[in-house]
């Protein structure tokens, strides 16, 4: 099987700082450089491109020799943190920019999405944008046209067709936006966290459809997202970036398995360094994972209860104060949400004044291995936010490893979000 | 499974000088149309009079350039009706300015979708070119409306065989916007100083272009730099072509139509040098 996309030896680098003053003078000494073939004496080598580390030049090299090679009819998540050079590779791939070094060759036309409804125009119809879009992605007109009822079926929006799409809602826009690249006649697709935008069944439906595209059509489809989950159903094969280097290529299970623990950020503590949280009700000074003998621990088995402690300041009592914890999966599904208050009222765990020490305990065979991220509740019942997950919370990780059962027939992982242990009876006759 | 191999491709930091993807942008001529069409029809959108707007410019220009320049500065039109020479000067020169300023900024407004998805650019200050056609057509219109209406009044018009040359006034007029507009896009993406320059520059360069008086009063001072501009000789050729008077000679035509190809040309390649890498910069 020929490949569909063969990468070697790609480098791209970028500019910092401010492109206007000085550049002249420096473009002049980089054209003077070359011309008596000396290298460019902006470039420095050996540089990487790691945004927490100030470097000593103004280039910063987003993609350092990169080399891999795809399948044709494979579909290959590329993942990574925010940075990485992802979407740079993307970028490169759709010749929306060339690289600075390197060469990549390959078979077949390349639709790209790195937008939904690139070149829409507000004031042209449903159609007339259709055609549009469809040809600026690099469709024939005949082409549009032959799928054009397809298209209109896969976005919904056949009452609207002749409307301004200024008037659509953005849940319709997004939709005719995705349907019109969902229907390129392209070898190769290449998609970027296009996902992020629409709701939940949409999500489903482009997973879907781009399934079809790589399964069905045998077509290859490259696909960046942050949703772990998205790129799990999706990919058979990842490329792991960091810092503009490539970490690993392999099978998607296993890659992700890697991203997740690897990403040094994951730490299983938190402690407040400064202001941010500051508040009068509940200051939150430190959170850990703790086993059972409250002794700060990463990985548990999965036979033992976990513990998660928070500690915080109480500036002013006030009793509607609600105290808790959001459990996430390693894809980002949230699992359950627990507060301090979720029991009958005589039982809730008060706060006092000054400093507090809370634990909260999940239970052992409750989840199943996997990595799992936990961001802090603190709320004033019905009234406000203090802390809310997925705003402004900090987040810990812990590991479940190991310790399913005692089972000789349970020694492995098993699929599902949850491992709990059942109890079966027999009933009497 | 298909074959793909014979759909061969390859992206490299190099490409040669003379590498246009010309092939290319004419795989996308769907898009050229479609871009047109866009241009047309979201100019009127939502406007009562519609495309009437393309008339009420040039016919507001013409009055007040008569009452200026004609009445109160009393230059000369060659024995022409005022409103007939201004309009014939305003019409030309409305289409290779508006050409110039389109394309001038082709990489800035489009930066956006630029960034977002290939496609040949050239496609792109081709459709500014192509959709400025319709205007100027519509422009045109007036125009023969002025002539007819002035004739009828029995003035001086000796419509004559050189106003065939009509197609090739329309090349070179947007063959000169277009390869002056692509070379200074290509300059403006990083240094952004000579977007100023341009709407200033363009209007300096009317005055030393025969809209408001002809050739033969221009001071004879100045003359050599009027006739060392190309645009001259083509609105010239178009006034005698169409109302009989001007200056017109093959030299001069010849000399016009040269130094636009030149133009042309190094826009062109200029143009497609900075587009693969200007969305790193803009």
């Amino acid at each position: 099987m020929p490949a569909a996309i063969k990468v070697k030896n790609l480098s791209k680098a970028y500019q910092l700082g401010q492109i206007g003053t000085g550049t002249l003078q420096s473009d002049f000494k980089r054209w003077y450089a070359k011309a008596r073939g000396k290298e460019d004496p902006f470039l420095k080598i050996g540089e990487t491109n790691d945004r927490t580390v100030k470097g000593t030049s103004d280039i910063i090299w987003s993609l350092k020799d990169i080399n891999f090679e795809i399948e044709q009819g494979n579909a290959v998540g590329i993942i990574g943190r925010n940075g990485a050079g992802k979407s740079t590779l993307l970028k490169i791939l759709s010749r929306v920019t060339a690289p600075t070094t390197g060469i990549i060759t390959g078979n077949g036309r390349i639709a790209s999405l790195l937008e939904v409804g690139t070149g829409f125009h507000p004031e042209l119809t449903g159609k007339e944008n259709i055609y549009l879009n469809g040809a600026i992605l690099g469709m024939r007109k005949k082409e549009i046209k032959r799928k054009f009822d397809a298209i209109v079926d896969f976005a919904g929006v056949d009452r609207y067709i002749d409307t301004p799409v200024k008037r659509y809602s953005s849940g319709m826009y997004v939709r005719l936006a995705f349907a019109v690249a969902a229907y390129l006649e392209s070898e190769i697709l290449i998609v970027d966290e296009v996902l992020a935008v629409g709701d939940a069944e949409f999500q489903k439906k482009c997973l879907g459809k781009m399934n079809d595209v790589s399964k069905g059509e045998g077509r290859t489809v490259l696909f960046v997202s942050h949703n772990m989950g998205a790129v799990q159903q999706l990919c058979s094969e990842c490329i792991y970036l960091k810092n503009g280097f490539i970490s690993l290529t392999g099978p998607t299970k296993l890659v992700i398995g890697k991203y997740l623990l690897s990403d040094n950020n994951q730490s299983s503590q938190w402690i407040r360094h400064d202001n941010y949280f500051d508040n009068e009700y509940f200051t939150i000074e430190k959170i850990a994972t703790v086993d059972e003998s409250l002794s700060e621990k990463a990985v548990f088995t999965n036979n033992k209860k976990i513990g998660v402690r928070i500690e915080g300041y109480v500036k002013k009592l006030n009793s509607s104060v609600v105290i808790g914890i959001a459990i996430y999966n390693q894809d980002g599904h949230l699992l359950f949400w627990s507060t301090n208050t979720d029991k009958n009222t005589s039982e809730w765990t008060s706060l006092k004044e000054k400093y507090n020490k809370l634990v909260m305990w999940i239970p052992q065979h409750f989840l199943n291995e996997g990595s799992y991220r936990i961001e802090c509740i603190v709320a004033i019942h019905f009234r406000e936010w203090i802390i809310e997950p997925e705003k402004n919370s900090p987040i810990i990780y812990f590991n479940i490893e190991g310790g399913l059962s005692e089972s000789p027939n349970w020694l492995t992982s098993r699929p599902g979000l949850l491992a709990p242990i059942i109890n079966y009876e027999k009933l009497e006759d | 499974m298909t074959d793909y191999t014979h759909h061969h491709w390859e992206i490299t930091s190099e490409r040669s000088l003379f590498d246009l993807k010309l092939k290319d942008t004419w795989e996308y001529r769907d898009l050229l149309w479609l871009l047109v069409r866009r241009d047309f029809v979201s100019f009127y959108k939502q406007t009562i009079l519609g495309p009437l707007w393309f008339f009420i410019q040039p016919l507001f220009t013409t009055i007040i350039y008569t009452f200026v320049f004609g009445n109160i500065a009393g230059i000369s039109t060659d024995a022409l009706p005022k409103p007939l020479f201004y309009m014939a000067g305003i019409t030309a020169w409305n289409y290779f300015s508006d050409c110039i300023t389109k394309t001038s900024t082709v990489f800035r407004d489009n930066a956006t979708i630029f960034g977002k998805v290939y496609f040949p650019r050239l496609i792109m200050p081709l459709s500014i070119v192509i959709s400025n056609l319709v205007r100027f057509g519509v422009q045109m219109l007036l125009f023969f409306l002025f002539m007819g209406y002035y004739a009828l009044q029995g003035a001086a018009i000796h419509l004559n065989i050189y106003a065939l040359l009509f197609p090739l006034l329309i090349f070179l007029m947007a063959a000169l916007g277009l390869g002056a507009g692509m070379i200074i896009s290509a300059l403006t993406t990083k240094y952004r100083d000579l977007a100023f320059l341009v709407t200033f520059g363009i209007q300096l360069l009317m005055y030393a272009t025969t809209v408001i008086y002809p050739l033969t009063s221009a001071p004879v001072k100045y003359k050599w730099l009027i006739i060392a501009n190309p645009i001259t000789a083509i609105i010239e050729t178009f006034r005698f072509g169409f109302l009989g008077t001007g200056s017109f000679g093959w030299p001069m035509l010849g000399y016009s139509t040269l130094l636009t190809l030149v133009i042309l040309i190094c826009g062109i390649l200029i143009f497609t040098k900075v587009e693969k890498n200007f969305v790193d910069t803009v």
